[in-house]
């Protein structure tokens, strides 16, 4: 089965931030809003919305084939995990951010002086990482590049008309 | 076969939305799917649109953004939010009240003569209570001056003579520590534009001051409920136990039906009034008369006065008209939602609003006036014979579901009956059954239905362990109208639901009463507005005892709770000391602060807190800690010894 990423569809974006909650959320124990705040944990977000004048646009890993964060870790501790996904492994992060700087996106960010990214540790019994199923205008989408560019040329073509 | 489902509890329930499914009719389940994922900056109440510089959310977890963009801070957001729910709830209920007191003094002046005062002695009780002259004086001069202070507790008043509706009906301990902690309210109107101003933008930014004004306006839902408790018992009755029956099987295929919807008696009590005499015009028709149920609140008003049926309650009011038997909707306000307008087009209802504050597109608006009640509810009748004309011969699906009720115990019906077992002193053999431990505690279950509950779950699960347990329940509102369809007000239902203790204290006071059986399980105290009734009872207890309202063992519950209202009646329940279960979140969960001030910190000024979860197993466990926990400071024996 080919591999689904987290497409971004910028146009519905309406900057309500869910997505960073809903990406918190699913990295703590208790896996609930309100469980996790009544239990007092302090989950870090793998996903950044930034608005640049009326653009609303959220930032998100985008698991690259080549990735440059791996390319650069000196201890490997970002490395490319079984199933394609780039995770670090924090134990041998030293936190000097290299990964950072080589990441065209932004999207490594910082958690007790080590990395912090997505990690897709987030997905629901479909399968759905938790940003996308807390996008309520789907903005966020998760497809296989064929299935998100299929859509794309439909879209495309209907303009024409 | 009874069906089940996700959504309700209730098969009645269960069966119109399968057929709503296969009519392709939006429900507010449907709806609800439609809304997933709901906010989570909104559901912790970390949202703030009080400016137009905003709308501002804080990061839940004590990520960026930490602040608003004025400067406000979580907690102070949070408590800002909740002040503002707690002012609707209370502009709610007091102006149920408000129309009331108005229908009063239109009444004794003669100018609505479909009204008159019906229950003299607690029209004189009231006036006693609120230290209104009543020796020589005319029930009309009496009624007026109930009236007339009634509408002034709705101004800003002298600090050493504030709301009355509070500072009477509590306890004198208690209104001497609102006096002295700044928590008595001004004026009811007052301390509702209050919470507005101080919530405005650059105002209030301390959370504790917030928190201490939202629950003073708190009070002012309490007085409007104790109010509308008031002043309609004593324009329409004070309700006294009554039989009648539960759930949409109370609509009739060959009747017209009409179902009276909302919260106000004094709409719903002349369609009551005139129904009897529109049959001939009903049997014109073709129907064999006016069957008029309830949904809501005014339902349970009608109920507990006149024995109608309550057809439905909350969540499900869609779903009566799903039935495809009701003809008509009448509607004054709260609780309504706008969604019947589209149901009542697919199924042939005529929606009827009749109040200047609550018009819904598609609906048919008869303005309601108190000087032609009469000849206004004749017409809207005649709106439902109309629409049963076109629906006669028409299949329709009435589920067979109903469950007997025994209803209308307002708290002068409780303690008439236990005055059969001890006339002179009527509060004893409850006190000596509380002391001996045959009633553990007494809880009142109140507020609504959520649609992110199983309709009536929490509920008939906390009921259900809280009656084993030998816990008196009583319950109003929707609470009172979930229990009920569940059979908790069937006599019958005693032996299988009930512990020994409390099955032979109802037995004794059933068999006194001449009843030849039990009270039901759960004692009906009606609607929303007379959860005030289960003050009325619990304040001569702690009088009777020497003890103020804190040191009951008296909890209290919404474990379904939706409006606003709801968040308002669970607050004063707080400020008057009682342990407050909420089983939906409180969108207060974003401030640790507040979170802690409202299920502990609040102790020490009220006596009263919160207890919140969402799971009514722990929830009934909760309670039953909180009431062994008073019964232990009143130094009563604590069923498996004491825990302190």
């Amino acid at each position: 089965m080919k591999r689904k990423e987290i497409f971004v569809r910028y146009e519905r974006c309406t900057g309500c931030r869910s997505c960073e909650l809903a990406c918190a959320v699913s990295h703590t124990a208790a896996r609930n809003l309100f469980g996790a705040l009544l239990g007092g944990e302090r989950p870090q977000k793998r996903l950044y919305v930034d608005q640049v004048g009326r653009v609303k646009a959220p930032a998100v890993c985008r698991q690259c084939e080549e990735p440059p964060c791996v390319a650069v870790c000196i201890t490997g501790a970002m490395h490319r995990r079984e199933d394609g996904v780039n995770v670090v492994a924090l134990p041998r992060c030293i936190g000097c951010w290299m990964c950072a700087m080589a990441c065209p996106f932004g999207a490594v960010g910082r958690g007790e002086g080590k990395a912090v990214k997505c990690d897709r540790e987030c997905l629901d019994e479909e399968g759905v990482p938790a940003c996308v199923r807390a996008c309520p205008t789907g903005a966020l989408v998760f497809q296989t590049v064929e299935e998100f560019e299929a859509e794309r040329r439909l879209a495309a073509a209907v303009s024409l008309r | 076969m009874a069906k089940s489902c996700k959504v309700s509890l209730d098969p009645a329930v269960c069966e119109m939305v399968e057929k709503a499914g296969r009519l392709e009719v939006e429900t507010v389940w449907d709806r609800y799917q439609a809304m997933l994922p709901q906010c989570g900056f909104g559901e912790t109440g970390l949202c703030c649109r009080h400016c137009l510089q905003g709308p501002c959310r804080i990061d839940p977890f004590g990520g960026e953004p930490k602040a608003g963009i004025c400067g406000a801070t979580a907690d102070v957001i949070v408590a800002r939010g909740l002040d503002r729910a707690i002012a609707a709830g209370g502009a709610s209920h007091s102006g149920h009240a408000k129309h009331i007191a108005h229908t009063l003094k239109k009444a004794v002046r003669g100018k609505a003569p479909d009204y008159a005062i019906k229950d003299k002695a607690k029209l004189r009780k009231v006036a006693e209570r609120l230290g209104i002259p009543t020796k020589g004086r005319s029930e009309a001069e009496i009624g007026l001056a109930v009236a007339e202070a009634a509408l002034a507790d709705f101004n800003e008043k002298a600090t050493e003579a504030p709301v009355t509706w509070v500072a009477t009906t509590v306890t004198e301990k208690r209104s001497k520590l609102l006096m002295e902690r700044g928590l008595m309210p001004k004026g009811i109107d007052y301390e509702i534009a209050d919470i507005m101003h101080r919530t405005h933008y650059g105002c209030d930014a301390d959370p504790i001051n917030l928190l201490q004004a939202g629950i003073r306006c708190s009070l002012t839902d309490f007085a409007g409920c104790h109010m509308g408790t008031d002043l309609s018992d004593i324009l329409f009755g004070t309700p006294q136990p009554v039989v009648s029956e539960a759930n949409l099987g109370v609509l009739k295929a060959d009747m017209v039906n009409v179902a009276v919807h909302g919260h106000n008696p004094v709409l719903s009590e002349i369609i009551v009034a005139v129904a009897e005499e529109m049959k001939p015009e009903a049997k014109a028709a073709g129907a064999g008369g006016v069957n008029v149920v309830g949904i809501c609140c005014t339902g349970n008003e009608v109920l507990m006065r006149h024995g109608i049926p309550s057809c439905t309650h909350s969540l499900s009011q869609e779903m009566a008209l799903i039935t495809g038997a009701l003809d008509a909707v009448v509607m004054d306000y709260q609780c309504i939602m706008p969604s019947l307008a589209t149901v009542a087009e697919c199924m042939g209802t005529r929606l009827i609003t009749t109040m200047e504050t609550m018009k819904i597109p598609g609906a048919i608006h008869i303005p309601f006036a108190e000087e032609r009640a009469k000849e206004i509810a004749r017409e809207i009748i005649r709106h439902a014979i109309e629409a049963f004309t076109r629906r006669r011969g028409k299949p329709v699906d009435i589920p067979q579901n109903r469950s007997k009720v025994v209803a209308g115990f307002s708290a002068e019906a409780i303690i008439n009956a236990l005055s059969k077992l001890n006339a002179d002193d009527p509060l004893k053999p409850l006190l000596d059954n509380i002391v001996a431990g045959n009633i553990r505690g007494v809880c009142l279950f109140c507020g609504c239905n959520n649609v992110k509950v199983p309709q009536d779950r929490n509920f008939v699960t906390m009921a259900r362990r809280l009656l084993k347990e030998n816990v008196l329940v009583l319950a109003s509102g929707c609470g009172a109208g979930a229990l009920m369809r569940h059979g908790f007000m069937d006599p019958a239902s005693v032996d299988e639901m009930c512990g020994e203790g409390l099955k032979a204290v109802l037995t004794a006071i059933g068999e006194a009463n001449g009843l030849g059986g039990p009270l039901p399980p759960v004692l009906h105290v009606g609607s929303c507005v007379d959860t005030s009734r289960a003050v009325a009872l619990a304040v001569p207890l702690a009088n009777r005892l020497g003890v103020d309202t804190d040191q009951l063992p008296v909890v209290a519950s919404a474990p379904e709770a939706t409006a606003e209202k709801a968040v308002a009646i669970g607050t004063w329940a707080v400020t008057l000391g009682i342990p407050t279960h909420v089983g939906v979140m409180l969108p207060v969960v974003g401030s640790r602060y507040v979170t802690q001030v409202l299920t502990d910190k609040v102790r020490d000024l009220t006596g009263g807190y919160f207890i919140v979860e969402p799971d009514p197993e722990p929830a009934g466990q909760k309670l039953l800690a909180a009431i062994d926990e008073r019964r232990a400071g009143l130094g009563l024996n604590v069923p498996g010894g004491a825990r302190r």
